[in-house]
């Protein structure tokens, strides 16, 4: 049974089409970055994923069931969130959160010890995990961004998920911390057996470890090994329109007359002309 | 307004003094009814002050105003007109940007505009009373004469459910209020929290109304969670900590005021504030030896 399964799925958000039809497989295991221009949706996938929206079209099945039956399987990682510097609550307090915070009722101090006992454990585990120890006792709001990712990190592992989202993990973060937070990741898919799926603006801090890319575009997705997948014809394909993939020569790919969504795919906006004009 | 006759003169013997304060069947009632609200706002209050929710809540308690107004003017009892229009206001204010699905950007807007509405009714039945609404100053300044045993039951009752509340959905909303994104896709019904925090906080406006007079609450709904908040990042010892500076501000607002010319509302904001910078004062303080430590190696 496959991770994540798509057959001709489709997403509206209210009149607008966010793509027509994606066709995906996930093997359990894999470690997937979804790539494509601002506003391909994206982060949309992620959402459709965790049955936060409703589809317009074609079937998913998510860890062999309906999207959102098993999210407590799932860890998720929204787009960056950096947290309100005069946020005062902790960092091991977010983990913690990951832990039990859908519970209802309040943790009430001296009952249940063991297991009060075990939860601790288990976040100080996390901490160390993510290499946070330094800092979690630290407000969050007071941490650095590459700090708030690894925390957030740890939080959507807490419940030992076997699905991991995250939603641009690495954005707005330095180049030594992308490189860092890149291998954190890559370590936790590989120790863990975990299914990974991110969505990256910028494939090349992630192209070491991924196994597969899904590259959105056009109301549809193109699936398949980086090399097969970004390269000038393909994306030129996708596209409709003339795209060069430069390498440079550290390994870094370059995609070049990339175009954001919005200009070329008027069929996004309804009542858009293919100028751009409404 | 000096209760103060010979009898309230403040000696050495502090046993002596509050004996003779708690003589009063009135100050025990002041006392009963100060606690519970203080208790109530200092736990709803941290949660607004987490959820970055004050204006929200300075409107829940500014519409006491109108309540105790119209209510007096009706002739009924102005606790009821407190928690009839608080509750009123907090379902306007969760409902109505919820049914224009713009979400939280039109929220301030709603409650803006619902505040300025709340003080001109407020206006109108103050001038509709005709003549001099007896206690007018009470219902925005506070008082602590004349608080009823009955109206203590009602601020006990209210609270218990209050806290009930909390003791329920305490964990998820503290999840929702600091990573909704993460919440709602864990299965927190983060829409539905938000509705029943502000419903809470309403409560909590009334009871605080009742004792600070609706333009003061703040004294007990924000100041002593802010004080908290940056005294200590740890969520549960957060919570303890305002309870207790609530307490701390109502009781010795209470006292003071017991023995001093000037009004209680007066008293209970000023020590307040007084918390407020001592806090704030410590904060700075502690991050600055934060900073000092980062510096070495």
């Amino acid at each position: 049974m496959n991770a994540i399964s798509a057959r001709g799925t489709a997403v509206q958000l209210g009149d607008r089409t966010i793509w027509r039809a994606i066709d995906l497989e996930i093997e359990r295991g894999e470690f997937v970055a979804i790539l494509g221009p601002n506003g391909v949706g994206k982060s949309t996938l992620l959402k459709a994923i965790l049955g936060l929206l409703p589809l317009s079209a074609g079937e998913l099945r998510v860890l062999g069931g309906p999207p959102g039956h098993a999210n407590h399987q799932i860890g998720y990682l929204p787009q960056r969130r950096s947290f309100d510097p005069s946020l005062r609550v902790r960092g091991s307090d977010i983990v913690r959160l990951g832990l039990d915070g859908d519970r209802w009722g309040v943790p009430v101090p001296g009952l249940r010890r063991t297991r009060a006992r075990q939860r601790a454990e288990r976040v100080r585990a996390l901490i160390d995990f993510v290499g946070a120890n330094e800092y979690a006792h630290r407000p969050i709001g007071r941490c650095s961004g590459g700090e708030q990712q690894r925390l957030l990190i740890a939080q959507a592992l807490a419940r030992q998920p076997s699905l991991l989202l995250l939603d641009e993990p690495l954005d707005s973060l330095d180049l030594a911390n992308q490189a860092s937070v890149a291998a954190l990741i890559s370590r936790i898919a590989r120790d863990a057996g975990i299914t990974v799926l991110i969505v990256a603006h910028d494939v090349n801090p992630i192209l070491p470890y991924v196994d597969r890319v899904v590259y959105i575009a056009g109301g549809g997705a193109v699936t398949g090994r980086p090399s097969e997948v970004i390269t000038s014809a393909t994306l030129s394909r996708l596209y409709g329109t003339a795209i060069e993939v430069l390498h440079a020569s550290d390994g870094r790919l370059v995609v070049v007359g990339q175009p954001e969504a919005p200009t070329y795919h008027p069929d996004l906006y309804r009542g858009v002309d293919a100028h751009g004009h409404r | 307004m000096a209760i103060a006759d010979n009898s309230a003169d403040l000696s050495w013997d502090l046993v002596r003094d509050v004996r003779q304060m708690f003589e009063f069947h009135f100050m025990v009632n002041a006392f009963r009814a100060g606690t519970i609200v203080a208790i109530v706002a200092g736990l709803i209050g941290w949660f607004m002050v987490l959820r970055r929710q004050s204006y929200a809540g300075h409107t829940l308690s500014l519409v006491g105003f109108p309540g105790a107004a119209g209510a007096i003017w009706l002739g009924v009892s102005a606790a009821a007109g407190y928690y009839v229009f608080c509750v009123a206001t907090a379902l306007v204010i969760a409902v109505v940007p919820r049914v224009q699905g713009r979400g939280y950007s039109e929220e301030s807007a709603v409650i803006g505009t619902t505040q300025a509405f709340a003080l001109a009714c407020g206006f109108l039945f103050v001038s509709l009373y005709k003549g001099f609404l007896n206690g007018l100053n009470a219902v925005l300044f506070g008082t602590f004469l004349g608080i009823t045993d009955d109206q203590v039951r009602v601020l006990f009752l209210v609270a218990c459910a209050v806290l009930l509340v909390l003791l329920v959905v305490g964990r998820p909303l503290l999840f929702a209020s600091i990573d909704p994104d993460v919440a709602a896709a864990r299965g927190v019904p983060t829409g539905v929290l938000s509705v029943v925090f502000l419903l809470v906080l309403a409560l909590a406006a009334a009871e605080a109304a009742q004792i600070t007079g609706a333009l003061l609450v703040f004294a007990l709904l924000v100041v002593p969670a802010a004080a908290a908040q940056a005294l200590t990042a740890r969520p549960a010892l957060g919570l303890a900590t305002s309870v207790g500076l609530a307490l701390l501000i109502t009781w010795l607002g209470l006292v003071v005021g017991y023995y001093s010319d000037y009004p209680v509302g007066f008293w209970i904001t000023s020590i307040a504030f007084g918390v407020y910078l001592l806090a704030k004062g410590a904060e700075w303080l502690g991050s600055r030896a934060h900073e000092g430590e980062a510096v070495v190696p």
